[in-house]
């Protein structure tokens, strides 16, 4: 699968990447490769192999319903950009 | 043109667990901003998830009391998205493999009749942060207490086919849920609330219309009003030789419209993935049956058993049966008074009418049940007519004690006595000459005005059944 300009401007678009314009001829190519690769796997016959959901075997251990952690917004918020009344703030959002 | 309208809800519970769903911080509802947010909720670097074995246990309630299949495995998944309350850049949901799947939720229809509606799954993720977009010098405020708080997302089929249906379905599933004691319901405080995907179709049509998404409703009668403005945008579009857009769109309640939300470009790709740092959720027969066994009575079965054991209407028994603890309420003043019938009438009836006035919860009634059911004793034993019933149990809202002091001291029993009840007849009649003149000669309407004199004569104390009864025989005879 090959992928085009298009498709690289909107998976950087959904990924909040910047990239310039005159770059995209080149990820678009690498990133095609990448898939290309992939592919390979597509030859292996798979109908009646359950999907693997973790590398792992091993099941999710569960945690006891417990309050463990502390108050620790004054640590947390001093590497935080900008604060106010216990709020993080950030570029405003309109929806 | 006539038009079929198609309703599937998704409902979002906040699941009543004391810590987060992948983090030992507190869910505790209106902390200071940001005090019951840890590095995991943060999503710092390094962190990793570990799942609350309670949020678990009660998604296994829930599928249990639906009627669901729990999955012997469950995954969870990356919902891939940017957003400032959801700092990761994605949410821990299940997509694939939800936790149980496949149940159905049985509604009581306007006209009587029961419908099933279809539960395509309920699956486990955790809760966003929240965005106040105030002035904050043209920023916004992020709270993220509320980040990790663990949801049950219960889905429907599309099998609703209207507002009413839909509401009735909604207040079902709040029902049930305050049954489980897997969620408060408390919808004020958002912890259960609704999205709607609603369309259109010509009566008859096999496919769907195109649908839209009414986002973050939280209340039955938003979700209601909601509905009804979108149906009719979506006949006004397809009447007016347009074509519904799928989009997500907000309810205005204040302007009573839905607009949309995010534009077409913005169309979502959450690019869903099993999440690595959390493995495959597994559960054994064993944990099934040891959840089947904390299962309480459930509405329908306790609407049943209300019919059956205190010959209750299916109209009572369901209006009883709503909320677990105005049932326990009914059943306590049932047990006390003796009598179930009388005690829903009561419940139903004066009780209710008081905690709608005051807008009361039952759990905050100002008469508890105990209190109730001795009110009840003193009418099934005749010392109360239900007219000083009335009056007691005003006094019993005013605080002013229990039935039985209230009729000590302002001496309201009834009574009963037949010789005492005579008396006063005699002395009505005495002090009526006239009455009884027109009376017999045909005005038999004068009936009512001497009962209403006797009554006044013993400020409504006399049994009105024997005065009918005596009254009669008296004026008959004479």
């Amino acid at each position: 699968m090959a992928l085009d300009s298009a498709a690289v401007a909107r998976i950087a678009h959904l990924a909040r990447l910047g990239i310039e314009t005159a770059d995209i001829p080149e990820y678009a190519r690498n990133l095609s490769d990448i898939l290309a690769f992939v592919e390979q796997l597509d030859a292996v016959a798979t109908n009646g192999v359950p999907p693997l959901a973790h590398p792992l075997e091993a099941r999710q251990r569960l945690r006891p319903d417990e309050v463990t952690e502390t108050d620790r917004r004054e640590l947390f918020q001093a590497i935080a950009p900008s604060v106010e009344a216990g709020l993080y703030l950030v570029p405003k959002v309109i929806e | 043109m006539e038009w079929e309208t198609v309703i599937g809800l998704e409902i979002h519970t906040q699941l009543a667990t004391r810590s987060k769903i992948f983090s030992g911080a507190a869910t505790r509802y209106g902390a200071a901003p940001n005090t019951q947010a840890c590095a995991v909720d943060l999503g710092l670097p390094g962190v990793l998830p570990v799942l609350n074995a309670e949020a678990v246990r009660m998604a296994v309630k829930f599928g249990l009391a639906t009627g669901c299949t729990i999955a012997p495995m469950s995954v969870f998944a990356r919902k891939n998205y940017f957003y400032p309350d959801l700092p990761k850049g994605y949410q821990i949901s299940q997509f694939e493999l939800p936790i149980v799947h496949g149940g159905h939720i049985d509604i009581l229809l306007e006209d009587g009749k029961s419908k099933r509606v279809g539960l395509t799954r309920a699956h486990l993720e955790e809760d966003a942060g929240k965005s106040l977009h105030e002035d904050f010098h043209g920023m916004t405020g992020i709270d993220l207490n509320r980040a990790g708080t663990p949801l049950l997302e219960i889905v429907s089929e599309p099998d609703m086919r209207s507002a009413a249906e839909a509401v009735a379905y909604m207040k079902k599933v709040h029902s049930l849920v305050r049954y489980l004691e897997i969620c408060d319901g408390n919808m004020q405080e958002g912890s259960f609330r609704c999205d709607a995907n609603v369309s259109v179709r010509p009566r008859g049509q096999s496919e769907f219309g195109t649908r839209t998404e009414l986002k973050n409703i939280n209340s039955f009668r938003f979700v209601e009003r909601a509905i009804n403005f979108e149906v009719e945008r979506q006949i006004d579009v397809l009447e007016g030789g347009g074509k519904v857009i799928q989009e997500t769109r907000l309810f205005d309640p204040d302007k009573n419209e839905t607009r949309p939300m995010r534009s077409k470009e913005e169309a979502n790709d959450y690019r869903y993935f099993p999440d690595p740092d959390l493995l495959p959720v597994e559960l054994d027969a064993a944990f099934i049956e040891t959840v089947r066994g904390t299962l309480p009575e459930l509405p329908d079965a306790k609407q049943q058993r209300f019919m059956a054991d205190y010959e209750l209407s299916a109209y009572d028994a369901g209006a009883l049966t709503a909320s677990r603890e105005l049932a326990d309420y009914f059943e306590e003043a049932a047990r006390v008074g003796g009598d179930g019938k009388l005690a829903a009438n009561w419940v139903t009836g004066e009780l209710a009418g008081l905690l709608n006035r005051e807008g009361l919860e039952i759990t905050a009634s100002p008469v508890s049940a105990t209190s109730l059911g001795g009110l009840l004793l003193r009418i099934r034993d005749n010392t109360l007519s239900g007219k000083l019933a009335k009056q007691v149990f005003e006094d019993m809202c005013s605080g002013a004690g229990e039935a039985d002091a209230i009729i000590e001291q302002k001496g309201l029993k009834q009574i009963t006595d037949t010789g005492a009840i005579e008396k006063i007849i005699q002395d009505v009649l005495d002090a009526s000459p006239k009455q009884i003149e027109q009376y017999r000669a045909g005005q038999e309407k004068l009936f009512g005005y001497f009962v209403g004199q006797v009554m006044k004569a013993t400020q409504g104390k006399a049994n009105p059944a024997q005065v009918n009864e005596l009254l009669k025989k008296r004026l008959a005879g004479d």
